[in-house]
C-alpha cells in the first residue's frame, strides 16, 4: 500500500495519530505537498464524504475523520505554504442575525474543509455588515448565509443587500441554506446558490470556486 | 429526588385521556379527566418581527385565533388549548408577547362565551437566556425580560405556564452531533437538572403568585434535535432514543418544584412524567408533520392528554388557513380517540397505536407503555437526578437490546455497533456529580460552558 493510500485509509478510519505520522513520513520522503492533501487528505475526505452522502456513515464518523484530516494539514501546511499552495476557496460562513442556531453550519463547515476549502466561520446571530466585513478582509470566493427559522431566513436578503450596496455583489457568490430555506426563496432573495444539506453545500461550494477561479 | 414511587405503576394504566393528577382550569377545561382535547399551536409566515412589522402580526394572531376557534366550534370541539410559543422578539422585547398573549385570551374569553366552548392559552416563552453565547444561565441580562413575560402573560390570562428551557444545551448540541454519551449525560443529568431546579422555582412562584397553572417542561431542544438528526440519518437512532431516555429526569424537575402540568407537547418524555408524577401531558405525533419529521407519529398519541400540532405556518392551503386545516386533522384525531374511551375501547386502540410503530424505530420502541413503565421504575429507584439519569439510559438499551434480540424492532446493521459504543461510555461515568463533575471539566471548553452558571 502507497504512503497515500494509507494516509486516505488512516483518515477515513479517523486514526489522527496515526495521519499525522504518515503525513510527516511523505513530506520526509520529499513527495510533494500538493500531492500529499489532494491523493492523501483530501482523497479521504472525499470517500468519507461520499459515504455520508450515501447514508453509509454518520456525523461522528465524519467528524472524527474530519479530526485526522486537520492533525494531517497542521503538519503538511507550513509545506503547503512554501510550495506556494493556496486553499481551493475561501468561504465566509455564518448564522444570519437573530438565529442562534448551529449545528447545520457547523456541519456545513465541516463538509467544506474536506472538501480543501478555507472557510472562515463567524459563528451564530451574524449582522450582515459582518458578513460583508469578513468576506472582503479575506478576499473570500463565497458568502454562505443559515437560518433555521421562517422569521430568520429574511435576513438573508439583507446580507444580499448589503454586500450590494456597497457595489460588492459581483464580486462574491452567495449561498442559502437550512431546514425553513427552498430554492424558490434562493431566487426570490437574489442568492447564487441554494444547497438543501450540508454535502450539496459543499459539493456546490467547491464547484463555485473552481468555477470562479476559472475565469 | 421527590417521587420515589410510580404514579402508574401497571402500563394499562397509562393510556391517553385520564391522568391520576388531572388539572383544571379556570374556565373548567379538566386535561386528563377522562378526555383528551386538542392543542393548536400556530407560528408566523415567513416575515421579519419588528416594529414595522408588529401590526401585521397582530392582525395575523387575532385573525388566525378568531378562525381557529370559531372551527372548533363547527366541529363540536368541546375544550382546546391555544399554545402561544413566542419567537425571539416577543420575549426580548415583552411588550409584544404580552400584547399578542391579551388578543389570545381575549378570543379565547369572547368565542368560549358564544359558543360554550372551554379554550385555554399556554404560554410558552421562548428561552432567551441561550440568545448568548455563552449563555449565562442565572445572570443573564435576558432573564429578566423572560420572567416578566411570564408574570405579565400571566397576568393578561395565559392559563398554563410552559417553556422549553435550554440550560445544558450549549454543551449538548456538541456532544449529540459526536454521539458521545457522556456530554449526553452530564448536559442533562446535571447541567440541565440543575438548571431545571433554578428556573422552575422562578416559573412556579410566578403562576402561584397569579394563580394560574405551571405547565411543564420540554427537553425539546435536546432530544428532539436527536429525533430530527436522526430523520437525518446524521446520527444513530438508538442514539436518539437514549438520547429521549437522558432527558427524564431534566424534565421531571419540573414536576419536583411545583408544576402540575399539562406537560408541553413537544416533549416525548412526557409520556415517563405522567407515569412518574402523574400529571396531564400533551403530545405530539403524525398530526405534528407539519413541523417536523418524527418516527413516533402513532405510539406518541397513546397516553396524551392534549393532542398537538406543534406548530404550523399561519399560511393558506386549499383547504384553508393552515392552522384551521391543523386544528381539523387534531379535531378528529381526537374524536376518535374519545369515542374510543366511550365504547371501551381504550385500551385496543392505544395497543393498536403503539404496535404500529414499535418495530420500525428505538425511539418508538421505548415509547411503548411497558418500556415506559420499566424505564420510569429504573428512574424513581435511583435515589438522584445523575443515576437516574443513568438508569433510563441503561434501562432504555436493554430494552432497545432485547427487542433486537427477539426479532420485535428493525435495526439498520450499521446501528448495532453503537449500541455496544455508548454502553462501554456509559459504563466510564461514576455515579456520583462531584466525581462526574471532576472527569467532564478537563474535557468542556470554558469559552462555551459556564460552569458557575450552574452553581458548579
Amino acid at each position: 500500500m502507497s504512503l497515500l493510500t494509507e494516509i486516505s485509509e488512516m483518515l477515513q478510519r479517523g486514526k489522527a495519530a496515526e495521519v499525522k505520522n504518515l503525513v510527516q513520513n511523505a513530506i520526509d520522503e520529499g513527495t510533494d505537498p500538493r500531492v500529499i492533501l489532494e491523493e492523501g487528505l483530501l482523497h479521504g475526505m472525499g470517500v468519507i464524504g461520499e459515504k455520508f452522502k450515501n447514508n453509509e456513515v454518520y456525523v461522528p464518523e465524519v467528524l472524527i475523520a474530519a479530526r485526522a484530516m486537520n492533525a494531517g494539514s497542521e503538519i503538511l501546511k507550513p509545506h503547503l505554504a512554501d510550495a506556494g499552495v493556496e486553499a481551493s476557496g475561501t468561504v465566509i460562513l455564518g448564522t444570519v442575525k437573530g438565529d442562534l442556531h448551529d449545528i447545520g453550519k457547523n456541519l456545513v463547515r465541516m463538509m467544506m474543509e474536506g472538501k480543501g476549502l478555507e472557510v472562515i466561520d463567524l459563528g451564530v446571530d451574524v449582522p450582515p455588515e459582518k458578513f460583508l466585513e469578513a468576506a472582503l478582509e479575506r478576499n473570500a470566493d463565497i458568502i454562505a448565509c443559515s437560518a433555521l427559522l421562517t422569521t430568520t431566513m429574511t435576513e438573508m436578503k439583507n446580507v444580499i443587500e448589503t454586500v450590494a450596496g456597497e457595489g460588492q455583489r459581483d464580486r462574491f457568490r452567495i449561498m442559502v441554506g437550512g431546514a425553513p430555506v427552498t430554492e424558490s426563496f434562493c431566487k426570490s432573495v437574489g442568492a447564487d446558490l441554494y444547497a438543501p444539506d450540508a454535502s450539496s453545500a459543499a459539493d456546490a461550494a467547491a464547484a463555485l470556486c473552481r468555477e470562479k477561479r476559472a475565469g | 429526588m421527590r417521587f420515589t414511587e410510580l404514579a402508574i405503576d401497571d402500563s394499562t394504566g397509562l393510556i391517553f385521556g385520564t391522568a391520576p393528577r388531572p388539572v383544571t382550569s379556570g374556565r373548567g377545561l379538566t386535561v386528563g379527566g377522562g378526555q383528551v382535547y386538542p392543542e393548536l399551536n400556530f407560528t408566523l409566515p415567513t416575515m421579519e418581527v419588528n416594529a414595522r412589522t408588529y401590526p401585521e402580526i397582530k392582525e395575523i394572531y387575532r385573525n388566525t385565533v378568531d378562525d381557529v376557534l370559531t372551527r372548533a366550534a363547527a366541529l363540536h370541539v368541546e375544550g382546546i388549548v391555544v399554545e402561544f410559543e413566542t419567537l425571539l422578539e416577543m420575549t426580548l422585547e415583552p411588550a409584544y408577547g404580552i400584547e399578542l398573549t391579551e388578543v389570545l385570551v381575549e378570543a379565547c374569553e369572547r368565542l368560549s362565551a358564544r359558543y360554550g366552548m372551554k379554550a385555554e392559552v399556554r404560554l410558552t416563552p421562548n428561552d432567551t437566556r441561550d440568545y448568548e453565547r455563552p449563555p449565562r444561565m442565572r445572570n443573564s441580562p435576558y432573564l429578566e425580560n423572560m420572567l416578566r413575560l411570564f408574570d405579565e402573560g400571566a397576568k393578561a390570562g395565559a392559563t398554563f405556564l410552559s417553556i422549553e428551557s435550554t440550560g445544558g444545551k450549549e454543551l449538548h448540541d456538541e456532544a449529540l452531533v459526536n454521539c458521545d454519551i457522556q456530554g449526553v449525560v452530564f448536559a442533562l443529568g446535571v447541567l440541565g437538572v440543575r438548571d431545571m431546579r433554578f428556573l422552575w422555582d422562578h416559573i412556579t412562584k410566578i403562576a402561584n403568585d397569579r394563580g394560574v397553572i405551571a405547565g411543564g417542561d420540554t427537553a425539546c431542544g435536546f432530544a428532539n434535535t436527536a429525533m430530527v438528526l436522526a430523520e437525518k440519518q446524521y446520527i444513530p437512532r438508538v442514539f436518539a432514543a437514549v438520547d429521549r431516555a437522558a432527558s427524564i429526569p431534566r424534565s421531571l424537575v419540573a414536576y419536583e418544584r411545583g408544576a402540575r402540568g399539562p406537560d408541553k407537547d413537544c416533549g416525548y418524555e412526557g409520556v415517563f412524567l405522567k407515569a412518574i408524577a402523574g400529571v396531564p401531558i400533551s403530545m405530539e405525533g403524525k398530526t405534528a408533520a407539519c413541523a417536523h419529521a418524527s418516527p413516533v407519529g402513532n405510539v406518541s398519541m397513546a397516553a396524551c392528554d392534549l393532542w398537538s400540532n406543534e406548530s404550523v405556518q399561519a399560511v393558506h392551503l386549499l383547504g384553508g388557513p393552515a392552522p384551521v386545516v391543523s386544528l381539523e386533522q387534531l379535531a378528529y384525531d381526537v374524536r376518535l380517540l374519545n369515542e374510543s374511551i366511550r365504547t371501551r375501547q381504550s385500551l385496543l386502540l392505544r395497543d393498536m397505536l403503539v404496535g404500529s410503530d414499535i418495530p420500525h424505530d428505538p425511539q418508538a420502541l421505548i415509547l411503548a407503555p411497558d418500556s415506559v413503565i420499566r424505564i420510569a421504575r429504573a428512574v424513581v429507584a435511583a435515589g438522584d437526578h445523575l443515576t437516574a439519569t443513568l438508569a433510563a439510559v441503561g434501562t432504555a438499551l436493554e430494552i432497545i437490546e432485547e427487542a433486537v434480540h427477539d426479532q420485535r424492532l428493525r435495526m439498520d446493521p450499521r446501528e448495532e455497533a453503537w449500541v455496544t459504543m455508548i454502553r462501554e461510555q456509559l459504563a466510564q461515568i461514576p455515579h456520583n456529580e462531584d466525581l462526574f463533575v471532576e472527569m467532564m471539566q478537563g474535557r468542556i471548553d470554558s469559552g462555551k460552558v459556564l460552569l458557575e452558571e450552574y452553581g458548579l
